[in-house]
């Protein structure tokens, strides 16, 4: 897979925007669909007869499904405030990948069909024909960008790209041109019920040995209950929890939590995914019917909560889109955040006291904490303004002595993505992934130097699985990523209320 | 009547025109649109209220751009400030008897135009000379610039060079708004002036221009965050509910 040939950039002291490099990742481009993937999923199994008008056509229609696309292709000035935003830029210097320049990938074409001026005076405006060459660039551009959202907060007008970029490959999966990974999940999460397609028999086992091992550990009876009908609280979480390091770490930390809070609680063989890549793709209807098995499942079981674990796009579908996808909740507790974070509900249980935190228990750890861009920018916590970066923060400190935050211009909604999110996160991209996560390896190698930080701590499946991969690339050890919940587990104290 | 006369007052009358029915069915799209998801940027209000003063701060103080680089806030926000200011200044023309406020403003209105210069230079400097503003800009980014600039100095130049009777200017504008022509002076500034003019109006509903309009309809910036709290399903995904 090439992995060994990838170079990582040099980490400087100082962030530097890059000289442009024409065509520097000209040569990034992930493995289109195979016929059977699209077609199971719902779309045409190849290119498409006609593609070129069936593309403007769709294009038209996104237009006026969403006020955000129609609205974004309009307004921008190229004043350029972006352009240096973009993680992706700044560690390949390709100018393709400033936002403005990815998202005129689609909006030279929109001029080119739906504008005035577009279709008199395409060589003064900017605008082009949808050709081979142009549909070729925004199958390699628009899968190098992560929708992280980043360009979005600095943008005058608010432009976000990943509205842009979803479009763009809903256009694509329209005529045929869907992206393996992406869509290969997506047929698997709606045929065994979650991403990594582990069926429920290896779940259950899976579950089984993890309590063994915790008894071990703990001497404690911390439970991993599947589908068990009359518990109070159905989690969903990302299917790396159950066997991946380190996230498996946090599944640890959610039960030992509902352990020790005295909370029953249930997985769901059915909802065995938290993650939704209907979102990476820009997908109403994919987004909707992942989503629709978390409200199955919550009415089949009988729960009153749902509770979301360490994942931060699905986050983001389940705090700003699950209301409107598959609500209303009625059924559910009112009294609790529906739905609500596994750090809410961490955040709430620690400041009533119904937890105990033992913060020397983590005392080898010099932690800091990546804000994840689907939490940071596109979601909230605990009803409070900025209650994102609030909570997160909150708990890392009642579980550990000691915490460094990175650079303020590279956390928060400022925050660089790990660069493998909006469906990247898959092998033939590494040289990318690598590329794109210079701007967080260097806020973190400042926080290494200054402070001997040797965990990042993050609530996002995709950034653990990232950071897992990219982190010796920069010569840092791949332990140094975990779980928030990871922090919990190892903090905290069980047995008492026995 | 001189045929000039004529010419310009069917020109503005098209411009006008051209402006106000393709703005508004710009605005007509924006609005008819649903917007199905919530969407809000970080940091986003909870309330109504706090989007309102979002809006404020982001129309009036450019807070989005002021974090992203302060060379184009401090150019593109002086630019946009002039030119407000020299907007006011011209409602002298539209206005008889002049309102108060429009009189005070006339001194301030005179500097404005050379801030306004000022800001477009800049502007201009940075899509020359930075390589990324370079890369992104197209032919129109240039002209828009170039129309503008001419538009400022043509302004400037009946104050400071060759001047005009701006009395007789403000009876062909009244004119004009009453349907009851009245002749325009046969001065090149001023002929340049208005000839630009009414060329920006008729462009802008067909142009970059319309970030104008945009930025109050742009979902990032004009959500609050209260999506667990409302369901905002759009008519066409209603349907598929049914399914």
């Amino acid at each position: 897979m090439g992995a060994p040939d990838v170079q990582a950039p040099p980490l400087k002291a100082y962030p530097v925007i890059p000289i442009l490099q024409a065509d520097a990742m000209a040569g990034s481009r992930p493995y289109v669909a195979a016929e059977k993937l699209n077609e199971a999923i719902g779309f045409p199994g190849k290119l498409v007869d006609g593609w070129q008008a069936k593309a403007v056509a769709k294009l038209g229609e996104l237009r006026d499904r969403y006020r955000s696309l129609r609205v974004f292709l309009d307004a921008c000035v190229h004043c350029g405030a972006c352009t240096d935003k973009c993680h992706f830029f700044l560690g390949t210097g390709d100018p393709k990948n400033m936002p403005v320049a990815r998202q005129e990938l689609v909006r030279k074409v929109y001029r080119r069909y739906f504008t005035f001026a577009g279709k008199h005076f395409p060589k003064l405006v900017g605008a082009e024909d949808l050709t081979e060459s142009v549909l070729e660039d925004w199958y390699r551009y628009f899968n190098q960008c992560s929708e992280c959202r980043r360009c979005s907060v600095y943008c005058p007008y608010g432009i976000d790209t990943a509205e842009i970029t979803m479009a763009a490959k809903e256009v694509m999966d329209s005529i045929g041109m869907g992206q393996k990974y992406t869509n290969e999940i997506i047929g698997k999460v709606h045929k065994i019920g979650n991403n990594l397609g582990l069926p429920g028999p290896a779940l259950l086992d899976t579950l089984q040995t993890l309590e063994e091992e915790v008894k071990e550990e703990t001497g404690q009876d911390v439970r991993f209950p599947l589908d068990e009908p009359g518990a109070e609280v159905l989690v969903v979480t990302p299917s790396a929890d159950f066997f991946a390091e380190p996230h498996v770490f946090s599944l640890i930390g959610y039960a030992k939590v509902f352990h020790a809070a005295g909370i029953r609680w249930t997985l769901s063989s059915h909802a065995s995914e938290a993650g939704n890549f209907g979102l990476f793709i820009g997908n109403y209807d994919q987004t909707r019917r992942i989503a629709m098995r978390v409200r199955e499942a919550a009415l089949e079981l009988g729960v009153k909560r749902v509770v979301v674990g360490e994942c931060g796009h699905a986050w983001r579908v389940a705090y700003s889109f699950w209301n409107t996808l598959i609500g209303p909740f009625d059924f559910l507790d009112a009294r609790h955040p529906v739905p609500q974070h596994v750090c809410e509900l961490t955040y709430d249980l620690i400041r009533r006291g119904a937890i105990t935190l033992e913060r020397e228990r983590n005392d080898r750890r010099v932690v800091t904490f990546h804000d994840s861009c689907n939490v940071a920018r596109a979601s909230g916590m605990g009803g409070i303004p900025r209650g994102q970066f609030i909570l997160p923060r909150a708990i890392v400190r009642a579980a550990c002595t000691r915490f460094h935050d990175m650079a303020p211009e590279t956390i928060h909604e400022n925050t660089f993505c790990c660069g493998g999110g909006g469906g990247l996160l898959t092998d033939e991209l590494v040289e990318l992934r690598v590329k794109g996560a210079l701007p967080r390896m260097e806020a973190l190698k400042a926080v290494v130097d200054e402070h001997g930080v040797n965990f990042m701590a993050t609530i996002c499946a995709i950034c653990k699985a990232q950071f897992a991969k990219v982190l010796p690339y920069y010569k840092f050890d791949m332990g140094m990523v975990g779980g928030v919940h990871q922090l919990v587990g190892d903090a905290i104290v069980l047995g008492r209320n026995d | 009547m001189s045929a000039l006369t004529l010419v310009y007052a069917g020109l503005f009358y098209a411009a006008t025109a051209v402006f106000v029915v393709g703005l508004a069915a710009k605005i007509a799209g924006y609005a008819r649109t649903p917007a199905p998801l919530r969407i809000p940027t970080t940091p986003a209000p909870r309330t109504r209220a706090g989007v309102v003063g979002r809006m404020a701060r982001e129309v009036l103080l450019f807070e989005s751009l002021f974090r992203a680089n302060k060379w184009i806030w401090l150019f593109g926000w002086l630019f946009h400030v002039a030119l407000a200011l020299v907007l006011v200044r011209h409602l002298r023309y539209f206005t008889e008897p002049v309102w108060p406020v429009v009189a005070i403003a006339q001194p301030f209105g005179i500097y404005a135009g050379f801030a306004l210069l000022a800001g477009l230079a800049g502007l201009w400097a940075r899509r020359l000379l930075v390589e990324r503003i370079r890369y992104i800009s197209t032919w129109s980014d240039h002209l828009m610039l170039a129309l503008l600039i001419l538009i400022a100095v043509s302004g400037l130049m009946m104050k400071y060079v060759a001047h005009t009777d701006i009395v007789a200017v403000k009876a062909f504008v009244l004119g004009l708004m009453r349907f009851d022509l009245q002749p325009l002076p046969a001065d090149g500034p001023l002929l340049v002036h208005l000839f630009l003019v009414a060329g920006l109006m008729a462009i802008f509903p067909a142009s970059k221009l319309l970030h104008a309009p945009g930025v109050f309809f742009s979902p990032t910036r004009n959500q609050a965050d209260d999506s667990r709290e409302r369901r905002t399903v759009a008519p066409w995904a209603a349907g598929l509910e049914k399914k």
